[in-house]
């Protein structure tokens, strides 16, 4: 797949050195900085095409071997129109973890920037409704950081035993 | 001068007849919420056809049934629900374990799934597999039937004799000896204290 004309309208937003590329197979990956992401997208979306948001997921690279930076957030785009599909790619840190949500420009990116604050605790300021999504309203940590133990810290058993004579 | 049956006698009585029509005609509440489910529904199908065995009801509503069958793993988020459909059945009623996750959460030992439900609601009978096999199932059911049979009182007495929850009790061995066992209450209250250690 030729993603020139996608490189183009990239370089003409951000500049030459605003971003990096990068294969692996038929994955073509665009490295871009935190603050130039919104950018990023909606040029993605208005000069290039990609209409449609396929998945916003993160990375934790703590321990990660030769890892800068705590996370990454990783946004898969298609333009349905050519089939082109790239990969977004940008890092964020603690002790406050925040992008600009991409609701503005993709009404899908709702439950999926849910999920992602839901697990990993970066915030997406401009998103609508930012509550958790899969974990319990009461729920404090966040479960997919490489520093919350597999096994929970036992908010699994965090509930009153109904015994026989009160049920 | 005619025979008059004596008090213990006629309630002994009343106790068979009240356990017989229970036995034959359990009815499941099926709280299936993973691929146990499956086996579940085919147990109630016509080739295991657990009709043979009275129980052919199933309902939807847990204020119509009087046998809840777990069937599957049990999130966090699923307890509260699972507690409440239960209160809401009404007495007499019994529970089954079905499956690996249901008992003891199989082999998802993660932060979201309770490690049995044993913790949360009483359990009458377990049944092993991954999944069980619906043969599995109607044992179970029979064993509840079984139970119901000799134990059972017209006014439920052998459900008050145990008051206490009968929950495992060996929670911390189960833990790393870094971790700590935090008090009922609610997640965030969890969550603090382990930070605050
Ligand atoms: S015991 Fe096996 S079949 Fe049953 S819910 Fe668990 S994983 Fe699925």
């Amino acid at each position: 797949m030729d993603h020139s004309s996608t490189v183009a309208v990239l370089r003409s937003t951000l500049g030459e050195e605003g971003f990096r590329t990068s294969q692996f197979r038929d994955n073509f990956r665009i490295v871009v900085p935190a603050d130039r992401l919104f950018d990023a997208l909606r040029a993605l979306k208005e000069q290039a095409g990609f209409d449609m948001l396929a998945d916003v997921t993160a990375v934790d690279y703590l321990h990660y071997p030769n890892a800068t930076d705590r996370y990454g957030v990783v946004y898969c785009l298609v333009n349905t129109t050519t089939g082109e599909r790239v990969i977004v790619k940008t890092f964020v840190n603690d002790p406050e973890p925040r992008l600009p949500s991409a609701f503005p420009l993709w009404k899908g990116a709702d439950w999926l920037e849910r999920e992602v604050f839901d697990m990993f605790g970066i915030v997406f300021e401009g998103h609508p409704d930012l509550r958790r999504i899969l974990m319990p309203e009461g729920f404090a940590s966040y479960p997919l950081r490489k520093d919350y133990p597999l096994r929970g810290r036992l908010e699994r058993h965090n509930f009153p035993a109904i015994a026989r004579a009160e049920g | 001068m005619a025979v008059r049956p004596n008090e213990n006698f006629l309630i002994t009585q009343l106790d068979w007849l009240a356990n017989f029509v229970r036995a034959n005609s359990l009815w499941p509440m099926p709280f299936a919420t993973a691929c146990c489910g499956i086996e579940l529904m085919a147990t109630a199908s016509s080739r295991y056809d657990l009709a043979r065995f009275g129980s052919e009801a199933i309902r939807f509503s847990p204020r119509q049934c009087d046998l809840m069958i777990v069937a599957g793993r049990v999130v966090m988020k699923m307890v509260p629900v699972m507690q409440r459909i239960w209160l809401q059945m009404p007495e007499p009623k019994w529970c089954i374990s079905m499956g690996a996750c249901a008992s003891s959460g199989g082999v998802f030992d993660t932060y979201a799934v309770v490690q049995g439900i044993d913790r949360f609601i009483p359990v009458d009978v377990y049944v092993p597999g991954c999944p069980p096999r619906p043969e599995q199932l109607i044992r179970a059911v029979l064993d509840i039937q079984e139970k119901v049979k000799k134990k059972g009182t017209l006014f439920g007495r052998e459900f008050e004799e145990r008051k206490a929850p009968e929950r495992p009790r060996a929670l911390a061995l189960e833990l790393a000896p870094q971790e700590k066992i935090v008090a009922p209450g609610d997640y965030r209250t969890a969550t603090q204290e382990w930070e605050a250690n």
